[in-house]
């Protein structure tokens, strides 16, 4: 244990408006922690700067899964245990409730939150590709009053995101639209459990007529942020699944990404990786588009 | 909580643990492990890595499986913690006890109140597990003694001695 | 003769409750960490953060209130600073120079942890650098000598028969170069201890530790005190593996001197990162073997080069080689060999013991090496095994003769049956020729001696008591350390069945160099075969001074040996026997040539690992696990099982998961989510079968078993590798990245040349 609790400071106000006022009157110094997972390896590691935090972990408007007739909105809150025992998230958002059962395990689940995994902003994070290619809203909240945000524009840049400093995460929305797509997911880490993905997919397909109607690809670990590949699914759109489709997504894969070399693994290997999960992808959808 | 408490500042949390209600002063970022060992001189928690890898600090918070290393004090505050010492009340732990002595499901124990407690967790919410469910509801908790064999089979056999009583 | 009420009953061979399985279930298993002494002050150590340079400038940033601090630096030993063992070279903590990233240089020590911790970072040193040698092809080279006047630890030089006479007569000569790299023993519990010094009783230490009396010796020559002025004690181990047997010296020795200048009890114990940038690792190796063979496969002769890397400072690392060199020729019959191996420095922290020492690293090669030969000479892996067996009668390659009746022809025949080697290869045939999952199978045979190599036990001279109190219940008093693997439950049911009470009656006295003999240090899986066979001498001796006293006569019952006793404490007080190790007589070894018996017994091994490699992921699985060995005798079917169990998901990491990431010497993947160990859901069902041949050196027919599971996992599992995509991995770790740049078409090219070497 490389920190001094002695030097931290950790508030509870229990109530989002007293967060949301401490958020805005010292802005840029106090830090959010919900379920810790992240933070608190940063902290014993001595690496956590920042010395003053709220606890938010006991917001009970965080912690909501509101279901509406046309969207869900999960609070910032919600562990992956909530999301994973979530009648309509297991059905109608399937690659969430996936990335949900592979973050950690179940102790890191019980207490890793959604909000967390966007805040962290990890391009390695399981669950954000899954947002992504959900056409994921994030509520945004402060003083000032809340915001929406299209998800695809929350990353900026690695680590760096559109929240202000007096804003919190107050929830994400997802459109309920995607019942009937077939949906895939995949995380190719070091071990099968409690492992930081190399490279992680999350994809949805509809097929129309023997061909593509709308493809939706999301990749982590793959850029300094999880990347929708916006490209690949442009090419592909109206397009017969055959072996040479195949073969141009992968090639256009490996252009749109920009995969590193680090602790983990290589650039040419989640290059690779990235290739050979899209192009499965699209095989199990056209297997899938033939039983139909 | 108090909201104007300076760094530095010790606070009390007032929480149940092992069904006693406990009163420790702490800083508010005390790491819950470091409270149990320390203030409580509960030591059947380990610590193995700090990093929320092992579970071999894993408790029961509020009937949740967590990694007591990652929980700041202040968080537990109100809460009910459950520690292996804090098992012997349970209705799971003869089975579970006499089960992994007898598959060898400890061996240098320094894993196993971890593992017992994971065990418990994962019987509490699914009572006839499959040996997936088993492999799965451990996968947070390392050994590397056993190779983990013998403690799905502890798990299996603390499965059946509960539905037999 | 056994009274009658025990004839049907036995206790050895039978898996009795684990003495302190209670303890463990329960929590109240006390480790280091849980203990706590008033006054206790915590230490910690200040290291260097360069590979090899002289110590210039130490300073102590003012911001600090250094008067609240103990510091201790080489100045304070009392006695050598060094960490004895056998070459005695490696500082207790660094003076002048450093020789490694992370090397020891000065201690400080404080009532709070935190203060603690600020304190180290506060120290800065300035070194003047020196070039360093990181790898062994670069040591070797000798251009920069950082150890001796060679770099060289230790080298051997072991021959038989006329190797230079077969290499015309060969059909084929078959080369290849194996690698291994560092293994992380990874215990759960870190390394940690308490000292205690005070002027009266000396040095106290109670730690996670292997060889209470390793750390004896070493705090007499660093305190400069006598024997009985250091006791040390062992308490509850959260695992071992090796890494506890003979780093604990060191930071024993970091905490008593600590002790010493404060007057007070000092903890330190490692937090994950300390440990595992810090402490031993297993030796990397590389292996080079180049063979003759004849038209049908069998070994004529060869040379086979064993090299490890042994880090630093020599510690073990002559012992590791020593059992790498003796097992490189696996169990086979050479009619002629030249082994010549050698451990060399390089300026990382000294690598060590872990389990296997040695064996799993020349045994990878040996197994690999097998596959290729029958790839070249164009038949079956299991066909080249056969053809190449030790059999009864025959001699090893240092040329000891197998005694013992071991079949090795119908041990492999049996692995497969159980694995179902043939069907599953002719099922993956097939179904490789789709998809993206390709499946393989593998095997590997091999052996693993047990016990200390050569003259080792008669050096070591092992001493074990038991004692019966005058309530008739009795104690074992070794050294002997539990971490896991049994050794308190074994110990007892062997002194049980011996004296033939009930096991409930037996206990085994905690392991404190003040109460108990000097059994040896708990490695080289010698304590079962061993020490058990002592302890047995010994609990017999107890018997024989009843009897002889006319106290119990030579059938009796549980009771009447506790009113036996009863009356023999109150008539001649304390009731205790001792039994010291006597070398077999029929066991020779030559120390100058290398040659002879080099173990009192082997145990044998035949493993099939199956497994997938995803080629869209490029990863391996192993899907099932056969592990059937002979072990002489087993004495507790449960603890057996869980030996074989937990050594083979070690060598599944060895093989696939745990790679070391090297940065000029220092460790940079030291913290659990980088250092990839096998989870729960990585494992295959591992399925262990036992066999029993006997043993007349080990107690009840033991053979050691520690280690042996940790032999031949990696070479099945590359075998099956091979065997699933044809691709030929001679370095371990495997990982997904390692394969996927070996399938990159430029690499088949390259491998495709290079594999048609091999035809003589």
């Amino acid at each position: 244990m490389r920190a001094d609790p002695a030097e931290y400071r950790l508030v509870s106000p229990g109530n989002l408006q007293a967060v949301l006022s401490l958020l805005a009157g010292e802005s840029a110094q106090w830090l959010p922690i919900a379920g810790g997972t992240d933070l608190m390896v940063l902290y014993s590691a001595g690496k956590l700067p920042n010395r003053k935090l709220i606890n938010i972990w006991n917001i009970p408007e965080l912690r909501q899964i509101e279901v509406f007739p046309d969207s869900i909105r999960i609070g910032a809150a919600c562990t992956y245990t909530a999301l994973r025992r979530h009648d309509i998230v297991t059905r109608e958002f399937p690659l969430l409730a996936t990335a949900a059962s592979w973050t950690g395990g179940i102790a890191n689940q019980n207490r890793g939150t959604l909000g967390g995994n966007i805040a962290n902003a990890s391009p390695a994070a399981d669950s954000l590709p899954a947002l992504l290619v959900y056409d994921a809203e994030v509520s945004l909240i402060s003083v000032r009053g809340e915001r929406q945000l299209a998800y695809r524009n929350f990353h900026m840049g690695y680590k760096k995101t559109a929240l202000a400093a007096d804003e919190l995460i107050r929830g994400i929305s997802l459109p309920r639209r995607f019942s009937g797509y077939f949906s895939h997911a995949r995380k190719v880490g070091a071990r099968n459990a409690q492992a930081i993905s190399k490279v992680c997919l999350a994809a949805l397909g509809q097929m129309a007529n023997g061909t593509i109607r709308d493809a939706r690809l999301a990749l982590g670990s793959v850029a300094p942020v999880p990347l929708r590949l916006n490209d690949t699914e442009n090419a592909l759109t109206g397009k017969k699944i055959e072996p040479s489709l195949i073969e141009m997504a992968r090639t256009s894969v490996v252009t749109e990404i920009r995969p590193i070399d680090d602790i983990r693994s290589t650039a040419r290997y989640r290059a690779a990786v990235a290739a050979n999960l899209v192009a499965e992808f699209l095989e199990k959808l056209a297997a899938e588009g033939a039983r139909a | 909580m108090n909201l104007s408490a300076e760094t530095g500042a010790k606070c009390e949390v007032l929480f149940t643990v092992n069904g006693e209600a406990k009163k420790v002063l702490a800083h508010p970022m005390e790491r819950l492990l470091d409270v149990l060992r320390n203030e409580l001189g509960l030591t059947g928690t380990k610590e193995g890595c700090g990093e929320g890898e092992c579970g071999s600090c894993s408790v029961l918070l509020d009937g949740m499986l967590v990694n007591s290393c990652l929980v700041p004090v202040a968080q537990a505050s109100g809460a009910s913690i459950v520690t292996i010492e804090g098992m012997w009340a349970h209705s799971l732990m003869k089975p579970l006890q006499e089960a992994f002595l007898e598959c060898g499901g400890a061996q240098c124990g320094i894993c196993t109140p971890g593992m017992i407690l994971a065990a418990v967790h994962l019987l509490e919410k699914k009572p006839e597990p499959a040996a997936a469910d088993i492999r799965e509801g451990l996968a947070g908790n390392l050994c590397r003694c056993t190779g983990y064999m013998q403690i799905f089979e502890a798990v299996a056999s603390a499965t059946r001695r509960r539905v037999a009583r | 003769m056994r009274s009658a009420s025990l004839q049907e009953r036995h206790i050895v061979g039978v898996s009795m409750p684990r003495k302190e399985g209670w303890n463990k279930v329960t929590g109240a298993a006390r480790y280091v960490d849980d203990m706590v002494l008033p006054g206790m002050l915590y230490g910690a150590t200040v290291r260097s953060n360069v590979a090899r340079g002289k110590i210039r400038t130490i300073s102590f940033d003012p911001s600090i209130a250094w008067d609240e601090f103990v510091l201790a630096t080489a100045k304070d030993i009392p006695g050598k600073n060094c960490i004895s063992l056998i070459l005695d070279d490696q500082p207790c903590l660094a003076s002048e120079i450093v020789n490694h990233p992370e090397e020891p240089i000065l201690l400080l020590a404080h009532e709070d942890r935190h203060k603690l911790r600020k304190a180290v970072e506060a120290v800065s040193i300035e070194y003047e650098p020196l070039p360093s040698v990181h790898t062994m092809e670069e040591s070797e080279q000798q251009s920069t000598i950082i150890w001796g006047a060679d770099n060289t630890f230790k080298s051997y030089v072991v021959e038989k028969g006329d190797v230079d006479a077969v290499w015309k007569e060969a059909a084929y000569i078959v080369e290849g170069e194996y690698l291994t790299g560092a293994q992380e023993q990874l215990y759960i519990e870190n390394n940690g201890v308490i000292a205690v010094f005070d002027p009266e009783n000396g040095v106290t230490v109670w730690g996670s530790l292997q060889c209470p009396y390793y750390v004896h010796k070493a705090l007499m020559a660093l305190c400069g005190l006598p024997g009985d002025r250091i006791r040390v004690v062992q308490m509850e181990t959260g695992g071992a593996f090796g890494g506890k047997e003979e780093y604990p010296s060191m930071i024993a020795g970091h905490a008593a001197l600590l002790s010493i200048k404060s007057g007070r009890p000092v903890k330190i114990v490692y937090d994950r990162m300390e440990d595992m940038v810090a402490t031993t690792k297993r030796h990397p190796s590389r292996t080079r073997h180049r063979t003759a063979v004849n038209k049908n496969g069998q070994i004529l002769g060869g040379e086979i080069e064993f090299t490890i890397d042994g880090g630093a400072y020599a510690t073990l690392s002559s012992v590791v080689l020593s059992r790498g060199t003796i097992h490189s020729g696996g169990p086979y019959y050479w009619p002629s060999v030249r082994i010549r191996t050698k451990a060399v420095a390089t300026n990382t922290p000294p690598h060590g013991a872990f389990r296997g020492f040695g064996a799993p690293q020349s045994l990878f090669a040996m197994e690999r090496h097998m596959d290729r030969i029958a790839q070249v000479v164009g038949i079956s892996p299991v066909e080249i095994r056969r053809r190449n067996f030790l059999k009864p009668g025959q001699s090893t390659t240092t040329e000891q003769t197998i005694r013992e009746g071991i079949d090795l022809d119908r041990l492999l025949s049996r692995a497969l049956e159980l694995s179902d080697y043939t069907a599953k290869q002719t099922r993956f045939a097939k179904e490789n020729k789709e998809g993206m999952q390709k499946k393989g199978i593998g095997i590997a045979a091999f052996l693993h001696g047990a016990g200390f190599t050569g003259s080792g036990e008669r050096y070591l001279n092992s001493l074990v008591g038991v004692e019966a109190g005058g309530d008739g219940n009795v104690r074992v008093l070794v050294s002997s350390a539990e971490f896991g693997q049994g050794t308190n439950t074994v110990l007892c049911q062997i002194a049980a069945e011996a004296l033939e009470i009930p096991y409930e009656s037996v206990a085994i006295a905690q392991p404190d160099t003040t109460v108990v003999p000097n059994s040896g240090p708990t490695v080289a899986s010698r304590t079962a075969m061993i020490v058990g066979k002592l302890v047995q001498s010994a609990a017999k001796g107890i018997k024989q001074m009843l009897t002889k006293t006319g106290l119990l006569a030579d059938d009796y019952t549980p009771e009447q040996f506790r009113s036996a006793c009863a009356e023999y404490v109150t008539a001649h007080g304390a009731l205790n026997s001792y039994a010291r190790y006597e070398a077999p007589r029929d066991v020779y070894w030559d120390d100058e040539k290398y040659r002879g018996e080099a173990y009192a017994a082997f145990a044998w091994a035949v493993y099939v690992a199956e497994v997938t490699v995803d080629l869209t992921t490029y990863s391996v699985t192993v899907d099932d696990f056969v592990a059937l060995q002979e072990v002489g005798k087993v004495l507790h079917p449960v603890l057996a099982e869980g030996q074989i169990a937990g050594g083979v998901a070690q060598a599944i990491g060895f093989a696939l998961y745990e790679k070391v990431v090297w940065q000029n010497g220092r460790m940079i993947n030291n913290q659990m989510t980088n250092y990839i160990m096998p989870t729960s859901v990585d494992l295959p069902p591992i399925r262990v079968f036992f066999e029993e041949l006997g043993n007349v050196h080990g107690a009840h027919g033991a053979k050691g078993i520690g280690e042996l599971p940790m032999d031949g996992p990696a070479p099945a599992i590359i075998n099956a590798v091979e065997d699933a995509i044809g691709v030929r991995f001679r370095s371990i770790p495997l990982l997904p990245e390692d394969l996927f740049e070996a399938l990159r078409p430029e690499s088949l090219q390259q491998d495709a040349l290079s594999s048609t070497r091999g035809k003589a």
